[in-house]
């Protein structure tokens, strides 16, 4: 086990690449709770029952005839939340230190379809409790691939196994959850791990001669040691003091009121209040995810150097982008909800140009005021113009996500985290 | 595989135009992995839409939701077992509307007092015949067909009917 363990490492590593604010340490944090899920998610399997009639109920004997059964499962439900946390958090950092040039190429896109995969597996699990927030949660997300065009319909029907959620529904997220997605994700970490030792290990900044070589054990292994021991500490607490939520059993009859999306799909839904489900989710998150793709493969006359922010311009234009993105994502919530509903201020013409192609143009002019006004001005690196792209698309997705989750309360209206 | 098949084109004499025998085989191994891999692919959409879609073909499910006069004009009665109110109409038309929201699938409610159909997740709301009164939703509420038999009204719920628009042909009147 020990040799295994040892032999994911180099035999030596550059004492830069050991500093802490380097990497925090996030890849490692994640890979150790896809190991922590795959070892609680194979234990609750023992217990539960994917059907409907028995989901339920089933976890309600996990919590209460089971020893440390509710434990088992909010560490099951707590870490799923880390691991989506900490792998965002990770390709954030990946980013802003510029882990992502030459040979590291590919292993950004593994990457992207990495946090996709997490997403999802997120996802498909949420259902399985079958209780009313699983089962409203997951029937209005699943709702909006049927606006997907082109056989969107279809799409869902086959997802979900007809039109609405049922048995067959359970079973294939059963199966995506607990087999097809853990098996994917467990061997395409191995490769994503495979390819940063191969790239020569955490990218670095221009090296100074001073950088030495020293020994991976116990320089990094003592490290990795310390942060999978805090990251436990952190995580068993979690479970310890908040229970995973359990509402009453899934009434198809019912709807919970608010019916809100699961959280990391909280931004989609914010912008679903706003725009046409073909923008919102569709055309927006695919241009974001092409554009995230992208970014590798874009030539950048001067290569990222390896800081984090890139220069201080970066870091300044990055601040200024991101308060930027701030302010216009909450004046465009706001403005849509109290002073201007254009699906309702022009009831005449189809919801997709009154509620998509209006909004979208408003939009594009700020940015480009935004552009025009500030950016330009600041004669940008290519590489640091695209990265405030990335900081816009991120502040604002963070900003509809906050919102989303904390500040809508009973029919979706606005209001305050206290109040719901 | 691929490596083998690059050597076997490339050992091709140049500035012959004819295919050799290798280049033949080559392509031929070609041709035949490419033909494993369609019939995977068609085998694996098969298996993956045949059988899911199990609402093609259902028998007529019939619920009897009761005597035609003992529903008003003008009133709605829900029938949370069969998922859908049966409504009927100010002209003494039926239809039964499903509960399902044609934004994103959530639970329609009745409220009475509104006069309208009030769904809890976006607000959107739907008039006594399904059609739309606010948005977002954009399409009016499905339906499933209603039979009149013998002074009974009874429910096809086995085939839900999905519209854009509601309209008098999609109501039943008791003869
Ligand atoms: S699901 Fe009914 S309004 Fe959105």
């Amino acid at each position: 086990m020990r040799s295994i363990f040892l032999h994911l490492h180099p035999v030596k590593v550059s004492e830069s690449a050991l500093k802490l604010d380097r990497t925090f340490g996030l890849g490692g944090m994640a890979a150790i709770l896809i190991v922590i899920q795959i070892f609680t998610g194979i234990m609750l399997r023992f217990y539960y029952v994917p059907s409907p009639a028995s989901a339920y109920d089933s976890i309600v004997y996990l919590k209460e005839h089971v020893l440390f059964g509710p434990f088992i499962r909010n560490i099951h439900y707590w870490s799923g939340v880390f691991l989506l946390l900490i792998a965002f958090l990770h390709f954030l950092r990946v980013f802003f230190t510029g882990a992502y040039r030459g040979v590291r190429k590919i292993n950004w896109l593994f990457g992207l379809f990495l946090l996709l995969l997490i997403v999802f597996s997120n996802f498909t699990g949420y259902l399985l409790p079958w209780d009313q927030l699983a089962y409203w949660a997951i029937t209005v997300s699943t709702n909006i691939i049927g606006y997907l065009p082109l056989g969107g319909t279809a799409l869902h029907e086959m997802i979900v196994g007809g039109k609405e959620l049922n048995a067959g529904t359970l079973q294939n997220f059963f199966t995506f959850h607990t087999a097809l997605f853990p098996l994917l994700l467990l061997t395409l970490v191995i490769y994503h791990f495979w390819r940063v030792r191969k790239a020569g290990g955490v990218f670095l900044p221009q090296k100074s001669e001073k950088d030495e070589m020293v020994p991976v054990m116990p320089n990094l292994v003592f490290r990795e040691f310390i942060v999978a021991l805090l990251l436990l500490a952190v995580l068993f607490t979690s479970a310890a003091l908040f229970d995973a939520p359990l509402l009453e059993k899934a009434n198809p009859a019912y709807s919970m009121n608010p019916t809100k999306a699961p959280w990391y799909f909280a931004g989609v839904q914010e912008l679903l209040m706003h725009f046409h489900p073909f923008f919102a989710a569709f055309l927006i998150p695919l241009a974001v995810i092409i554009f995230l793709a992208w970014i590798p493969f874009m030539k950048f006359g001067q290569e990222h150097n390896g800081h984090w922010f890139i220069s201080d311009l970066g870091k300044q234009s990055s601040t200024v982008t991101a308060l930027f993105a701030v302010l216009v994502t909450l004046s465009g919530i706001l403005f849509n909800a109290w002073v201007v509903n254009f699906e309702i201020l022009i009831p005449g013409i189809p919801a997709i140009i009154s509620n998509g192609i209006i909004p979208l143009i408003i939009l594009t002019v700020f940015m480009m005021g935004f552009y025009l006004f500030y950016l330009k001005k600041l004669a940008l690196t290519k590489a640091e113009f695209v990265q405030a792209v990335f900081v816009f698309i991120i502040a604002a997705f963070i900003v509809l996500t906050l919102t989303g989750i904390f500040f809508r309360g009973k029919d979706m209206e606005l209001s305050f985290p206290w109040k719901i | 595989m691929s490596g083998y098949l690059k050597n076997s084109v490339k050992t091709e004499t140049p500035g012959v135009n004819s295919l050799s025998r290798r280049g033949f085989f080559g392509m031929a191994w070609k041709g035949l992995g490419i033909l494993v891999g369609l019939e995977t692919l068609g085998m694996i959409t098969a298996y993956f839409f045949s059988g899911k879609n199990k609402n093609t073909g259902a028998p007529r499910q019939l619920l009897e939701a009761g005597p035609v006069d003992s529903f008003g004009l003008n009133s709605v009665s829900a029938f949370m077992g069969g998922r859908f109110y049966l409504a009927r109409q100010q002209d003494g038309g039926f239809i039964a509307l499903s509960l399902r929201c044609t934004h994103l699938g959530c639970s329609v409610s009745w409220e009475a007092d509104k006069n309208r159909f009030i769904c809890p997740c976006h607000s959107s709301a739907f008039d006594i015949s399904g059609e739309v009164l606010n948005p977002p939703a954009a399409r009016a509420l499905s339906y499933y067909p209603v039979l009149i038999e013998n002074g009974l009204v009874k429910v096809d719920i086995g085939t839900l009917k999905e519209r854009t628009r509601s309209g008098k042909d999609q109501l039943s009147y008791a003869p």
